[in-house]
């Protein structure tokens, strides 16, 4: 006889495998049907591409320097984000710690917050020139704004009074900021960290979509060019997977951390 | 002898809408060893009366005394427990309980023996390596009460150290911290507007007057009992409780 627990806990793996096996069937059924519908010539694969041809590109481009265009762009990606993480942590740390240079600083923030940084791009290029650097101050541009304003805000979450606490024990300003500002913000800035992850691919592609003669994002704007939908399409969806695997890394720095809190 | 000694202070805020007079000519005196309540009408200015005493703020006139120095700034003299119990979550509540030594430079092994001691004499001794959030509200507040503890502090600040918790944990709360500050020979000032907590924990009471706060009056209720909830049991504390009520609405 199992208990009513045993019985909670098999009710839940149940749930579990219930939802993956449908999540896998959402994927195996759009794969197929695409392929169905090409296959059949209901829809034009010379314009949808299909999933046999997209393996079949894959393979040929393997053959070629895709491993080359993966490495630049995921470089270039990485850079903008460690970069704009990094740079942004410290500028909000700034803004945290003078009063002055926050009040001033604000409204040129919201400007730049609202700005479409892609407008920058001729500038960009002028300024730095059209290679990897562009695409990385690209990416730069777009991920540091919301950093700036997402791990200040996360900073200024901090309850006044344990800020109050720490005065009272006579606390300096840089006590304050390692004992208790920056322990208290690390959940905020590990989900800072997982849109940053999203925001550096959008600032990767868009740099190479302006400037670039390597890359993935160079791939897919070549490909449209010249009418090779499979090789947008093959391109995409390594995108997707190199994307989804930088995730995945953030979300395993993410699961470390809280494990030794 | 006098711990704390307040003399003459007031404190007018600045702002916008012009000056607002929070304290005037407010004068009292904590002896060593006494636990006192402060009582007074909602928005009188009794936290501002702490934050004086903490340094965290300057009055505008008159000055204060902690161990016979004037108070000029945030120092190590004063132990200021707030409503809420504050505990760090990322720290177990053995780091907690340093923190105050921490920030002082005050992490000597002897202090740290100190502080260790407190911890399992005060019935934390096996939640040293606990986070707060896995302790009741109730051990919470004790924790607290360590922590400021542990730096030794010539006088402790309670801000209604008791209003976050429920009706049954504040009463054994209360207890609790009670035992303890008497155990340890403590000073105490208590800010609180709830009457019964004051009549049932101090010494002394200190009412103050509608805003700008003085002294009103001072009691000493004489409920020989050794525990705020044995008092509270005692035939005089409603006489008490009554008096200051009064003397609080007037």
């Amino acid at each position: 006889m199992k208990t009513a627990h045993e019985r909670f806990l098999r009710k839940q793996r149940l749930d579990k495998v219930r939802i993956l096996s449908i999540q896998l069937a959402v994927l195996v059924g759009f794969i197929g049907l695409w392929e169905l519908l090409a296959d059949t010539g209901a829809i034009d694969s010379f314009i949808t591409s299909s999933p046999s041809r997209i393996i079949k590109m894959f393979g040929q481009l393997v053959s070629q320097d895709i491993f080359k265009h993966m490495g630049i762009t995921l470089l270039e990606c990485i850079a903008g984000f460690i970069i704009s993480t990094v740079l942004g942590s410290v500028i909000a740390i700034l803004l945290w710690w003078s009063d002055t240079f926050r009040r001033v600083a604000e409204p040129y923030i919201v400007v730049l917050n609202s700005l479409p940084k892609i407008a920058l791009g001729p500038v960009i290029i002028v300024w730095v020139g059209a290679g990897y650097k562009a695409i990385i101050m690209m990416t730069v541009l777009i991920c540091i704004i919301v950093t700036v304003i997402s791990v200040l805000n996360g900073f200024m979450s901090c309850d006044d009074g344990k800020i109050l606490l720490l005065k009272s024990m006579g606390a300096s300003k840089l006590q304050i900021l390692f004992r208790l500002i920056l322990p208290y913000s690390i959940p905020n800035f590990i989900s800072v960290l997982k849109i940053n992850v999203g925001l550096a691919w959008v600032g990767t592609i868009m740099g190479e979509y302006l400037v670039s003669g390597a890359g993935l994002g160079y791939l897919i704007i070549y490909g449209g060019q010249v009418f090779k939908l499979d090789l947008v399409m093959t391109s995409t969806v390594i995108l997707c997977v190199l994307a989804a695997l930088m995730y995945v890394a953030v979300a395993i720095v993410e699961k470390q951390i809280r494990k030794r809190r | 002898m006098e711990i704390l000694e307040v003399r003459g202070v007031g404190l007018t805020y600045q702002t916008m809408e012009g000056e607002t007079q929070a304290l005037t000519d407010l004068d009292f005196t904590v002896e060593e060893g006494e636990f006192v309540a402060i009582v007074g009408p909602s928005g009188c200015g009794k936290t501002t009366i702490l934050s004086i005493t903490a340094g965290l703020l300057a009055p505008t006139e008159g000055e204060v005394f902690v161990g016979g120095k004037k108070v000029t700034g945030p120092g190590t003299d004063v132990g200021y427990m707030l409503q809420r119990d504050q505990l760090f979550e990322w720290r177990t509540i053995e780091k907690n309980v340093l923190l105050g030594l921490e920030i002082q430079h005050k992490v000597t092994p002897e202090a740290v023996e100190y502080a260790n001691g407190l911890i399992d004499k005060y019935g934390l001794k096996d939640f040293k390596k606990h986070f707060p959030r896995q302790l009741s509200g109730g051990m919470r507040q004790r924790a607290a009460l360590i922590r400021t503890l542990a730096f030794r502090p010539k006088i402790l600040l309670l801000d209604e150290p008791f209003s976050a918790l429920d009706f049954q944990t504040r009463l054994n709360v209360c207890d609790d911290v009670h035992a303890i500050i008497k155990s340890e020979h403590l000073t105490a000032l208590l800010v609180t507007h709830d009457i019964s907590e004051a009549v049932s924990m101090a010494d002394k009471i200190i009412v103050l007057t509608p805003r700008p706060a003085t002294v009103k009056n001072i009691y000493a209720p004489d409920i020989d009992r050794p525990t705020p909830l044995k008092r509270r049991e005692s035939p005089k504390f409603s006489a008490w409780f009554d008096t200051i009520w009064k003397e609080v609405s007037i």
